[in-house]
């Protein structure tokens, strides 16, 4: 029978993590994408962590992976915030529109 | 059985988290127009911090379980950043009231940005290394948006807060993998595994070595070194001056003393592989901060590149990977501060008819419409050059010499070089003042704190010179402290 075992949890943690970067540097659209992407990142590694600590009989994983969660809440908070004062500068989150400051 | 937890060390922290949460309620409940206050309140918690961090003593001590730690290392780094931030809260309230955007939050952000650098360089462990350094990003996202009717400081923490995270991100990821093919994410757990494992090549596996350089790339990110670098030069110029200011300097030290625990500390026995990394950061920064420089009309903008430069000096003296190196990035980072400081006093006071200016034209003739400010710019600038006496050379010196000593000449002469090629930016920032047609005077007086900052860094900078004992013998000591096999 097919058994799930730890590399199948880092494969599918790598891609996810793989993925969110790729929507970081790729996406051309919208901010909240990137938002999304910052996400995804930080989910693959609270599944490595989770996966590991399962793995090793040690806590410490799932402990650090509950500090990854509040975290990534406040991280998310404040970007939001940052989004919504640069939308009511702007008029509007599109990617390409972030672009007055360079050289 | 209970154990008792021992706050003792974690006294500064308690303290300056206490007093910042006190700050913010005194802010939201006082009626009146309050940011001054709470500034001048916020400048002594962080006095009180630092006499707080000097009465721990040299001893080393841990607290929570291993993860925090207090030593002379993070002694050394804690006086260096309240230092830094006090400096730059002081200098920001004359342009906030200015501005007219002065809020209570702002000194109390500042406040939480320091509390996350005292964290960072006390952490021992990947769990309180992420908790510190977040807390850091966070405040400081806000404060590089903190002007949030103006178009350019909005996109500046909007920019600083996707690159930022994506930082934390990495970091997050190379920690993961480490605690799980090394089983632990405490610090001496690492360098015990390391050590023990070093020889059979058991305890060096892939997955260790790609969790290092996520680890590496991540905290790169945060030191703002080349090639993770893009992020600087947009916040430099798009946040308000004062927070440029304070970006330049506490969280660079932060961040230096944070890449050099972790390297000397668990990865200490893994220099072979972390070394070459290290010196391709170092190298690709003081090219690219001596290069992209010369081309800058904005003052921030150059002052960012000029930063890039600065840690690509200081990785120098990391990648020797000896306490002479360590000692060498310290002396680096405390004349750092120093000089960055007086630069910001000086681009702050930049000011004709009420409005900021911020391009290197409009200091032409400085030297004949306000000789003071334009001799203490001279001497920063020199300073920043490199050029002897003054402290900015003794900086380099430190550094250069442990790359030579750990035999690494291709680096020492590159940096030389670079050093060389950096020196004609600086250069034509003097030039500009002094030999340029006269521009418009800027207004004055430019304010007591001002001028108390430009005073106290131009003295620091032509004296060390004369006087460096006190600051080279602290910074052994608090390097010594990182090489327990070598003391």
């Amino acid at each position: 029978m097919f058994e799930i075992g730890l590399s199948h949890y880092l494969t599918v943690a790598a891609i996810i993590f793989t993925l969110g970067v790729f929507g970081i540097f790729i996406n051309r659209k919208n901010i909240i994408i990137i938002m999304m992407s910052i996400e995804m990142m930080l989910l693959a590694v609270n599944l490595n962590l989770v996966a590991f600590s399962s793995y090793l009989n040690d806590l410490v994983g799932q402990v650090f992976a509950m500090f990854i969660m509040t975290v990534a809440a406040a991280e998310a908070a404040i970007g939001l915030a940052i989004v919504v004062i640069f939308f009511r500068n702007r008029g509007t989150i599109a990617v390409e529109e972030v672009s007055q400051l360079k050289g | 059985m209970i154990q008792t937890l021992d706050l003792v060390p974690v006294l500064p922290e308690v303290f300056v988290a206490i007093a910042g949460m006190a700050l913010l309620m005194l802010g939201v409940f006082r009626k009146e127009d309050n940011t001054r206050p709470i500034s001048v309140l916020t400048i002594l918690v962080l006095a009180a911090a630092m006499v707080l961090v000097s009465s721990l003593g040299a001893d080393r001590h841990l607290a929570f379980n291993g993860a925090f730690v207090a030593d002379r290392f993070s002694g050394f780094a804690k006086a260096l950043i309240l230092l830094a931030s006090a400096m730059t809260c002081a200098m920001s309230l004359p342009f906030l009231e200015k501005e007219q955007i002065g809020r209570f939050e702002y000194p109390v952000l500042v406040l939480f940005a320091t509390l996350g650098m005292m964290m960072m360089v006390s952490a021992n462990d990947f769990m309180s290394l992420y908790l510190g350094l977040e807390l850091q990003s966070l405040s400081l996202y806000v404060l590089a948006a903190y002007h949030r009717d103006n178009h350019r400081a909005t996109e500046a923490g909007l920019k600083y807060f996707v690159l930022g995270a994506l930082a934390s991100g990495m970091l997050l990821y190379g920690a993961s993998l480490l605690y799980g093919f090394v089983g632990t994410t405490s610090f001496e757990g690492l360098a015990k595994v390391f050590a023990d494992g070093h020889g059979h090549g058991t305890a060096v596996n892939f997955g260790v070595i790609a969790g290092l350089v996520f680890v590496l790339a991540g905290l790169s990110f945060k030191i703002s070194a080349v090639p993770f670098h893009m992020w600087a030069p947009d916040v430099y110029e798009g946040a308000p001056t004062p927070v440029t200011s304070f970006f330049a300097v506490a969280p660079k030290i932060a961040a230096m003393c944070l890449l050099t625990r972790v390297l000397t500390g668990p990865f200490g026995e893994l220099a072979d592989q972390w070394r070459q990394v290290v010196t391709f950061l170092s190298i690709a920064s003081m090219f690219v901060g001596a290069f992209a420089a010369i081309v800058q009309s904005n003052i921030k903008r150059l002052m960012a590149y000029s930063a890039i430069g600065h840690v690509g000096f200081m990785l120098v003296g990391i990648a020797s990977g000896s306490d002479l190196g360590i000692q060498g990035v310290l002396i680096y980072l405390a004349i750092y501060l120093f000089m960055n400081v007086g630069v910001f006093a000086v681009i702050l006071s930049m000011r004709q008819k009420g409005r900021m200016l911020e391009g290197i034209d409009d200091l032409a003739g400085l030297s004949k419409t306000n000789p003071a400010m334009a001799v203490v710019m001279a001497v920063l600038m020199f300073s920043m050059a490199g050029v002897p006496p003054l402290a900015g050379f003794w900086g380099k010196f430190y550094v250069f010499m442990a790359a030579i000593e750990a035999h690494m000449y291709t680096l020492a002469i590159l940096g030389v070089l670079s050093s060389v090629v950096s020196a004609y930016y600086y250069l034509r920032i003097i030039k500009v003042m002094y030999f340029d047609e006269a521009a418009e005077a800027f207004d004055r007086p430019v304010g007591r704190a001002m001028g108390v900052v430009m005073a106290v860094a131009t003295l620091v900078v032509l004296a060390f010179t004369f006087l460096p004992g006190p600051l080279v013998i602290s910074a052994k000591a608090a390097a010594a402290v990182l090489f327990p096999a070598a003391g």
